[in-house]
């Protein structure tokens, strides 16, 4: 596991995605989508009916993310990652399209994995429950689409030096499965 | 008969979720603090590390330490002797945690029905609310901001009696590893055995309020809840799933008469943001 931190600016470029390796720290900057489990369904029905998204998710990190409301003077309230693991259904259709990175927290499926390795995504974990901390690195946060959804509506987030893990590289190198190994006795 | 006003019941509980939400309780901090001194995985200590600080800001800057700021799950001891005037008990509590809620900036994550609609009710009620009677004037309240993050890695089994000690550690150990990262280890592993199938559910919940460093009163619960504890952090799981020691920071368990036909075993996993509070009127 590497010591030293990476930093990486969106979009997330062919080359930076195979320049990071299971276990970076990472230091993310640039802008990032919100989307979890009502934005995936509707991505899903808009791909099943052949129509566009409402946004190209070309070279894209989306963050699994429904943020708690912020405080006047806040840029944006409380906002850790969600468990990944329902979104892995629809995952593989957004890879196709060309989304680069997701950043969540908790397994993935094996279907997730294998479009991650053919499309060349990186999965990054945030730290699940540190959402005061993780929003101090959002800038701002501004709909995009679905604003009905609140909370899980799809958001444009402006980030500077958010903190994430690789936890499976575009090899399909799995911190999930290596990382616990070491202390299993 | 004392009387206990719901204007009272309505202060108390919205004041007891904003603590829930903003402020650690100082057990799971102490907690926290001797998983990172025995913590042997650099990147377990920098995850309990990036939890510990981020516990503070939240309890300095009053905002929610996580964005799930949970469903309200209220323990109500009501004494029998109290009047409740000026409403309705049930009433109260929600409006309780709707000025919460909604007043203390926590996210709105409770839907109207499950299935079809699934409508943002917009203030986080209804709560579930348990209730039980007990002698005296006072009622006190136990609540809970529960994360679904960790309840969704919750389970259940309907053990026979012959599966015995070792069929409940092994249920409860293979729940946790199967959650592995997903329930935003360390966690607090609440464990209900006998009853029936909802009263195991219940009291696995109420396990996972009690006190960190208060095993059970039974020696031969609280010895059953170190060795569970033990075999879940030999799992390697670790902070963040990422690999390390510090898997659980405690198992407790809560025990009720069975059947002689059954072994009920509920497992309610809490995430290390164990956000309860407490509270007597």
């Amino acid at each position: 596991m590497s010591e030293h931190i990476k930093r990486i600016n969106t979009p997330l470029t062919a080359e930076m995605a195979d320049s990071l390796a299971m276990g970076d720290n990472v230091l993310i900057s640039g802008v990032i989508y919100t989307a979890r489990d009502a934005v995936h369904k509707r991505f899903a029905d808009l791909i099943k009916e052949g129509k566009e998204l409402p946004l190209d998710l070309d070279g894209q990190i989306i963050y699994y993310v429904g943020p708690a409301p912020a405080k006047p003077g806040l840029a944006c309230g409380p906002a850790g990652p969600t468990t990944s693991y329902r979104m892995d259904s629809v995952a593989p259709l957004l890879l196709e399209k060309g989304l680069k990175g997701m950043i969540g927290k908790g397994l993935r499926s094996a279907a997730v994995v294998e479009s991650m390795k053919k499309n060349k995504a990186v999965y990054f974990a945030a730290t699940g429950g540190a959402a005061a901390l993780i929003a101090k690195s959002i800038l701002s946060v501004e709909a995009v689409a679905y604003e009905e959804l609140g909370t899980e509506a799809l958001q444009k987030m402006v980030v500077s030096d958010f903190p994430a893990i690789v936890v499976i590289d575009n090899k399909g190198n799995n911190l999930y499965e290596q990382g616990p190994k070491k202390y299993q006795s | 008969m004392r009387e206990i006003s719901c204007d009272q019941i309505i202060v108390t509980v919205k004041d007891l979720f904003l603590r829930a939400n903003y402020d650690i309780g100082d057990d799971i901090l102490a907690g926290l603090r001797s998983g990172l001194e025995k913590e042997e995985s650099d990147t377990g200590k920098a995850i309990i590390q990036q939890i510990i600080s981020n516990n503070k800001i939240a309890s300095t800057e009053r905002i929610a330490i996580c964005q799930d700021t949970g469903m309200a799950i209220l323990f109500v001891k009501l004494g029998q002797e109290v009047q409740i005037t000026g409403g309705n008990f049930n009433e109260a509590v929600n409006e309780g945690v709707r000025q919460a809620y909604v007043g203390g900036y926590l996210r709105k994550s409770v839907v109207n029905e499950p299935l079809f609609e699934r409508k943002n009710t917009q203030d986080n009620t209804p709560a579930i609310v348990y209730v039980e009677i007990v002698p005296g004037d006072k009622i006190c309240f136990e609540v809970t901001a529960k994360g679904f993050g960790s309840e969704n890695m919750s389970s259940l089994a309907m053990l026979t009696p012959a599966d015995g000690v070792e069929g409940v550690k092994k249920f409860v150990v293979d729940t946790v590893k199967k959650a592995g990262p997903n329930p935003c280890p360390p966690v607090i592993v609440g464990v209900g055995i006998g009853g029936s199938i909802d009263k195991a559910a219940q009291i696995a919940k109420k396990a996972t309020l009690r006190k960190l460093g208060s095993p059970h009163q039974d020696d031969r619960y609280g010895l059953l809840e170190q060795e569970i504890l033990a075999e879940i952090n030999k799992l390697g799981i670790g902070p963040g799933g990422l690999g390390g020691r510090t898997t659980a920071l405690a198992v407790h368990i809560e025990f009720h008469p069975a059947h002689i036909a059954s072994l009920p075993v509920a497992v309610n996993i809490c995430c290390h943001a164990a956000r309860h509070a407490a509270q007597e009127i």
